[in-house]
């Protein structure tokens, strides 16, 4: 069982929606995040005043899958998200000690689904 | 005697007062438009939705200064097709009562009031620049030029138009103002395309739904009151009809809330408020041209067919890929026809207190009333729609109509205009 967890661009969420949906990954949560990477933020400037490091809006996803489901979710998400341009994001695959459906109390591989 | 009070004087200092205060309710129409595109639209184009409604009242107030009034109100010079009156109205009277300057004021908030119309059939996928060469062009030259047929001999009998002069009527502009903009932005709305991810491969049309629906709401209020000051305002004068034909243009509003609440309710099963507010705005401009010359009863008639008309075209346009984010054109283009021919068939002689003897179909005017509002509207809708075409697509083809898929993507404020609407708020960034 992994957690994956990954920073898209907002504008790119419906591709990324759409890849993972065809590959049968259906069970993903989503949150707005602030952050930057590589490029450093950006110069925002506001009625002629300039805040040198602004961080980039961003989407956080979080999907926890089996072990088969592992790089077929990471395809998914890199297809939907690249774009080839500084800014595309990254994930991140955390190992995951246990999973609970609390309706059922199933645990583990059975609880993710 | 110089300062004699005499009721003649009176009145005119009434006219004028009346007028004015008509003409800034009018104004006020301008706050509900940017109210409703910006609550019917996505948080990220909020504040160049706010930008474009600013920019078209102010381009387009200067641009009827100085070119559309001469071209609306100005002498006839091609049998009722176009007036001249000089750049800049230079015969406009100055001095103690003189009426041309709370005229001209009442007719560049008209003038506004249609150009701003489009900006929410284009919105969040047109170019800023391409919109400011629209605002210019719409209010200097496409709203004036059919302006003068229908409504030029306001100002005087030298410049009566080709279609007053046979009997058109439209009183406060179904015709004139609202599908003048409604036309153009229908021209908008097909010459840009829909907005990325409004439409599936399968052809069904997706939801895009706009970001605050209080400020939609509030918006409709605004535009509300403002019809307060559009159809009695068309008067001109502090007269007794102004209070009737207050009523008729509320009952017609409240007519069409309903019954597109109704139509919307049983089709999709759920009340829409979006769809209730489209109503109210419908009921609005169907009133608007026969506010003056039909009962109460054929109000609240006139009314419940806009709020079913303006339901039906939404669903209709989506069924044509033609993306209008806050129903621009179902509301004053389908809606302001419908008003038009509207006067054909229930202009009433009795409910007119003010001279007028017009019957329509149903009062016993026979065809030929009817026949004169669908040719006023049939060459209105080819002028304006022509002309909006025109725009559209010449500026498609400089490819500045549109902005690059990026920009729509990330959203009209922080690209455009490096400012975000909601700069400390969150909101689901990648609607």
């Amino acid at each position: 069982m992994k957690l994956i967890i990954a920073y898209i661009q907002p504008e790119r969420l419906n591709a990324v929606k759409q890849a993972l949906f065809v590959r049968e990954i259906y069970k993903i949560s989503v949150t707005n995040a602030l952050g930057c990477g590589r490029q450093g933020g950006y110069i925002h400037m506001y009625r002629g005043a300039t805040e040198e490091v602004t961080l980039h809006k961003k989407m956080r996803l979080a999907i926890a899958v089996n072990d088969d489901y592992i790089e077929k979710t990471i395809d998914a998400i890199i297809e939907g998200a690249r774009t080839g341009d500084i800014g595309d994001g990254k994930i991140f695959v955390l190992p995951m000690d246990e999973c609970v459906r609390i309706r059922t109390g199933e645990r583990g591989p059975e609880a993710i689904g | 005697m110089e300062n004699e009070i005499t009721s003649a004087a009176v009145q005119t200092n009434l006219n004028v007062v009346w007028t004015l205060i008509a003409g800034i309710l009018v104004f006020t129409m301008q706050a509900g438009f940017a109210l409703v595109e910006t609550g019917f639209t996505r948080a990220k184009n909020a504040a160049n939705i706010m930008m474009k409604n600013l920019m078209d009242f102010a381009a387009g107030s200067l641009a009827f200064y100085v070119l559309g009034a001469a071209l609306m109100f100005g002498a006839t010079k091609a049998d009722g097709w176009l007036g001249w009156g000089g750049l800049g109205m230079p015969s406009l009277a100055n001095g103690e009562g003189a009426w041309d300057w709370t005229f001209l004021f009442f007719q560049t908030m008209f003038c506004a009031t249609a150009a701003t119309i489009v900006s929410g059939a284009v919105a969040e996928r047109i170019e800023f620049k391409s919109y400011l060469i629209y605002s210019v062009l719409i209010s200097a030259v496409v709203y004036p030029v059919s302006g003068h047929w229908m409504w030029g001999g306001l100002a005087g009998e030298a410049s009566r138009g080709w279609l007053e002069r046979i009997g058109f009527h439209d009183f406060a502009g179904s015709t004139v103002v609202h599908s003048v903009g409604g036309w153009i932005a229908l021209a908008g709305a097909m010459a840009l395309g829909p907005r990325i991810g409004k439409y599936r491969h399968d052809g069904k049309a997706n939801p895009i739904p706009g970001h605050s629906l209080v400020l939609g709401t509030l918006g409709v209020f605004l535009l509300w009151i403002g019809w307060f000051g559009f159809n009695p305002g068309s008067y001109t004068a502090g007269i007794g009809s102004i209070g009737r034909v207050a009523m008729t243009t509320n009952l017609s509003a409240c007519a069409g809330t309903i019954s597109a609440l109704v139509t919307a309710w049983a089709i999709m099963g759920k009340p829409d408020l979006t769809m209730a507010l489209n109503g109210s705005l419908a009921g609005l401009v169907a009133i608007t041209a026969p506010c003056d010359v039909v009962t109460a009863n054929a109000a609240i008639l006139i009314g419940l067919v806009a709020g079913i008309f303006v339901v039906l075209s939404v669903f209709s346009l989506d069924r044509l890929h033609i993306d209008d984010p806050v129903g621009a054109v179902s509301v004053h283009c389908v809606n302001g026809v419908w008003g038009t021919i509207a006067v054909g068939l229930f202009a009433a002689p009795v409910a007119s207190s003010y001279g007028n003897t017009i019957a329509g179909l149903f009062y016993g005017g026979g065809w030929k009333l009817l026949g004169i509002q669908s040719l006023g509207a049939l060459s209105t809708a080819l002028w304006a729609f022509g002309m909006g075409s025109a725009v559209f697509f010449t500026l498609k083809k400089l490819g500045i109509l549109r902005v690059p898929a990026k920009t729509e993507l990330k959203g009209l404020d922080m690209v455009e205009h490096g400012q975000d609407a909601y700069a400390s708020f969150q909101f689901f960034s990648n609607t």
